[in-house]
């Protein structure tokens, strides 16, 4: 499995590196469309069939990928194409990775090499192969980390033309970054409401993210429903579990008086509870929804765009902006603001602090499983999805304000529109290293974020 | 069920190599957190920085092995320093998210494919460790007996009849050298921390402000800590490295930090061999649950379809979870540990 990783990373950076240089190295004579099929374990995929439409829909191409799962399609002329991968004609299994089987190419003097990223869907009962060196007995603690070498989320990645556009390129990372923010904020309100409320820093929020994930995951797979009715049930699940983590633990600490750091480092350990009882269910393995896995997207020249992404960054702005005039001029939501004021002086004028609290980790569970459903749509379900977003959130959560519900909504969105932009320049594989830089460097800047104020960081 | 064999697993961990790093890993965290209230959840990335720093200063630029030492070293300290000017200042938890995001970047930046060719990426790297074995005073060919312990081709095999302890020659050399670094750190570690200036760290702990008022300078003090938790971190990923022969980046996941912690506060923070207790009784009960649940299910005394084989680290992971949520409920101090020294707060 590492070593699969390893050169689907390769190949990953050698498409990276390779920009610049194949254009100019290809032989100037002959105009088309190429490329190599293979699976993040190098295999080579022969026999996958590839379209070449025009601009007007009529196919000028087809071709069939050889035993060395290299294809190539001449074209008559410069122009902008659109290269179809079959998926059907793949291997069972097997699907293309950010789920945009269609690429549109601008050729213009040269061949152009097309990739298409596989990956994957595995058998969730398949054991990962084991290539570690014979395992001595005190190894068996990399069983956890060992299991998870998986890419890291890529996926959103926008399609890897060689050659492609620079403007497209940004205008659909740009679009990418925006879904990609609103999901972290979905996460976010939870755990700046939560830090708001109670002063708790919870290290478990991002494996509600993937509670929230598998719950989906449980109904639309085992259950068999419509992922649109799983994902109401996701929620449910969500901000009942967030309602009974209140009620049967962190209401119950705060009334024992257990200090906030003993409080953070049980939240570690929430957090690990809730991974490995994912990891004991489902595996490590990614594991899919049964829709909107392989969808054609909607190509409007300058963007392309899945409908998945627009309908859920809609839903989750449409939440975001909710929650945000709830907060504002319901009297549950100035009840909050005024316990994440001062609880005291919040309780002495009638507000039932606990039942306020026991609110917010029920709603900011909901948002935070939401969240994990709308991630999974595009990205499926892995048990350590959430470990990984929990970053993004903190970096979100402390570049607008450690504690404020807007501020995190405004980091949200920068620091999902940072990781994608930065694709740009860095390679993808580094995307997070950089919102996470961004962190440290608000730290020795504004620590108090973007609004926070200046007293809450003492 | 071969509960000989079980047990004897169980028992041989709890004091071999692996046990070692954690607890080496624990102290330096005791003296962070434990005594100067620091909440360091990156000690993964302290212990990557020793072992990257050997591995990449060895393998990758040549260097002799003590080089590759001191490199590891020079890169903890530059790491608590980055860490540690920006958020010091700030509140504790600051501090806790700030480490956590450096440990991440760093795991990211280790398998990176960019500088592939010098860390191996997601591979790692190896082939540092044969000066380190090369000193090994061990015997790798040597046969001899006396009394219930015995040497049979380089493997020491200890004999209690119920239980034996079983080591190769390298965990011999990794043991020694571990043990007399546990002891060497130990008592430097008690030194400092019953001096005047250990005195200065706990009064920071328990109140900063009034250590301040004190003519203090408590950022001085507080980067020490974080320095001197550091190296020892450092020198928990030293052991790590040449314990395996190899480095890989995925092994300094924060949740490497978080075992640190289980075992900080299970032996009892702010007590000196608190983390050796802990770190023999969780890898020992790791090995226990481990073993004999792979053994349950080999002898089919656990039905397959309950649980399989692939199952039962996540299991024992979870079981390690849910003991720790519950040792922080209910006995927050450890088994060491007195219950007033554990009242921290976040201020």
């Amino acid at each position: 499995m590492r070593r699969a990783v390893l050169t689907l990373s390769a190949v990953l950076a050698g498409l990276m590196l390779g920009l610049g240089v194949s254009s100019t190295a290809q032989a100037q004579d002959e105009i088309g469309v190429k490329g190599t099929l293979k699976d993040q374990e190098d295999n080579l995929i022969a026999g996958a069939e590839i379209s070449v439409t025009d601009e007007n829909g009529t196919e000028v191409g087809t071709a069939t990928s050889a035993d060395d799962g290299t294809w190539s399609i001449p074209l008559e002329g410069p122009g902008t194409y659109i290269v179809a991968l079959d998926e059907s004609t793949l291997p069972d299994g097997l699907l293309v990775r950010n789920a945009r089987p269609q690429l549109e190419v601008d050729v213009s003097d040269a061949m152009r090499t097309v990739l298409f990223p596989l990956d994957t869907e595995l058998d969730p009962n398949a054991q990962p192969p084991d290539d570690e060196e014979p395992a001595e007995d005190d190894d068996a603690e990399d069983e956890p980390t060992g299991a998870d070498d998986e890419v890291e989320p890529e996926d959103e990645i926008a399609p890897e033309i060689e050659g492609a556009a620079d403007t497209t390129r940004a205008v659909s990372l740009l679009f990418s970054g925006l879904h990609f923010g609103l999901m972290i904020a979905l996460a976010a309100v939870g755990l700046s409401m939560v830090f708001g409320t109670t002063g708790l820093t919870n290290f478990s929020h991002g494996d509600l993210v993937t509670f929230g994930a598998v719950m989906a995951l449980l109904f639309n797979v085992a259950v068999g429903v419509p992922v649109w009715v799983a994902a109401f049930g996701a929620v449910a699940a969500g901000a009942l579990f967030g309602w009974l983590q209140d009620w049967g633990l962190w209401s119950r600490l705060r009334n024992r008086g257990t200090g906030l750091v003993t409080m953070m480092i049980i939240s570690i350990g929430m957090a690990l509870l809730i991974r490995f009882g994912t990891l004991f269910f489902t595996g490590a393995a990614r594991q899919r929804y049964t829709q909107y896995v392989g969808q054609e997207p909607w190509d409007f020249g300058w963007l392309v765009i899945t409908p998945k992404e627009v309908y859920t960054g809609l839903i989750a702005l449409a939440i975001c902006t909710l929650i945000g005039l709830a907060m504002m001029f319901t009297r549950l939501g100035k009840a909050t603001r005024a316990v994440a004021d001062n609880p005291s002086l919040a309780a002495s004028t009638g507000i039932d602090v606990g039942k306020v609290i026991r609110l917010v980790w029920t709603i900011g569970a909901a948002l935070a499983a939401l969240a994990g459903v709308f991630l999974s749509i595009n990205d499926g379900v892995k048990f350590d999805m959430g470990q990984h977003l929990l970053l993004l959130v903190f970096a979100a959560v402390i570049l607008g304000g450690l504690g404020t519900a807007f501020g995190a909504f405004i980091g949200a969105i920068l620091i999902g529109v940072f990781v994608q932009m930065s694709t740009l320049v860095v390679a993808p594989e580094l995307k997070y290293v950089g919102a996470l830089a961004v962190l440290i460097l608000i730290m020795l800047t504004r620590p108090q974020g973007i609004l926070g104020r200046r007293e809450r960081i003492g | 069920m071969d509960w000989h064999f079980i047990f004897s697993q169980a028992l041989t961990q709890a004091i071999g190599p692996t046990m070692l790093i954690y607890a080496i890993a624990a102290i330096g965290l005791n003296v962070q957190f434990g005594y100067t209230g620091l909440l360091n959840f990156g000690q993964a990335a302290f212990a990557a920085m020793g072992a990257y720093g050997l591995a990449l200063a060895v393998v990758a630029f040549g260097f002799p092995f003590w080089w590759g030492i001191l490199i590891g070293l020079v890169a903890a300290v530059g790491m608590a320093l980055l860490l540690g000017i920006p958020t010091l200042r700030l509140r504790a938890d600051y501090l806790a998210i700030v480490t956590i995001a450096a440990a991440e970047i760093v795991r990211r930046l280790a398998r990176a494919t960019v500088w592939a060719e010098y860390t191996g990426g997601s591979d790692g790297m190896r082939g540092f460790s044969e000066p380190f074995f090369a000193m090994s005073p061990y015997n790798p060919d040597a046969n001899w007996q006396f009394g219930f312990i015995s040497m049979e081709s380089g493997r020491l095999i200890v004999d209690f009849g119920i239980v034996d302890l079983q080591y190769s020659s390298r965990d011999l050399w990794i043991m020694t050298v571990g043990w007399i670094l546990v002891a060497i750190i130990l008592v430097l570690v008690g030194l400092l921390v019953h001096s005047p200036w250990g005195r200065v760290l706990k009064g920071i702990r328990e109140d900063e402000e009034a250590v301040r008022s004190l003519g203090k300078n408590v950022f001085a003090y507080k980067m020490q800590a974080l320095i001197i938790g550091g190296l020892i971190g450092a020198i928990a990923g030293f052991t790590f490295a040449l314990s395996r022969a190899n480095v890989q980046p995925d092994t300094f996941s924060t949740d490497f930090t978080f075992y640190f912690y289980v075992v900080l506060i299970l032996g009892g923070a702010a007590r000196l061999f608190g983390p050796i207790l802990g770190a023999a009784i969780f890898w020992g009960l790791y090995n226990l649950l481990a073993q004999g649940l792979s053994q349950g299910i080999r002898a089919e005394v656990i039905p397959p379809g309950l649980l399989n084989s692939t199952q039962v680290g996540p299991l024992v992971f979870f079981l390690l979870g849910l003991g720790m949520v519950l040792l922080l409920i209910f006995r927050p101090q450890g088994i060491l540990g007195d219950r007033r020294e554990l009242m921290l707060d976040v201020r």
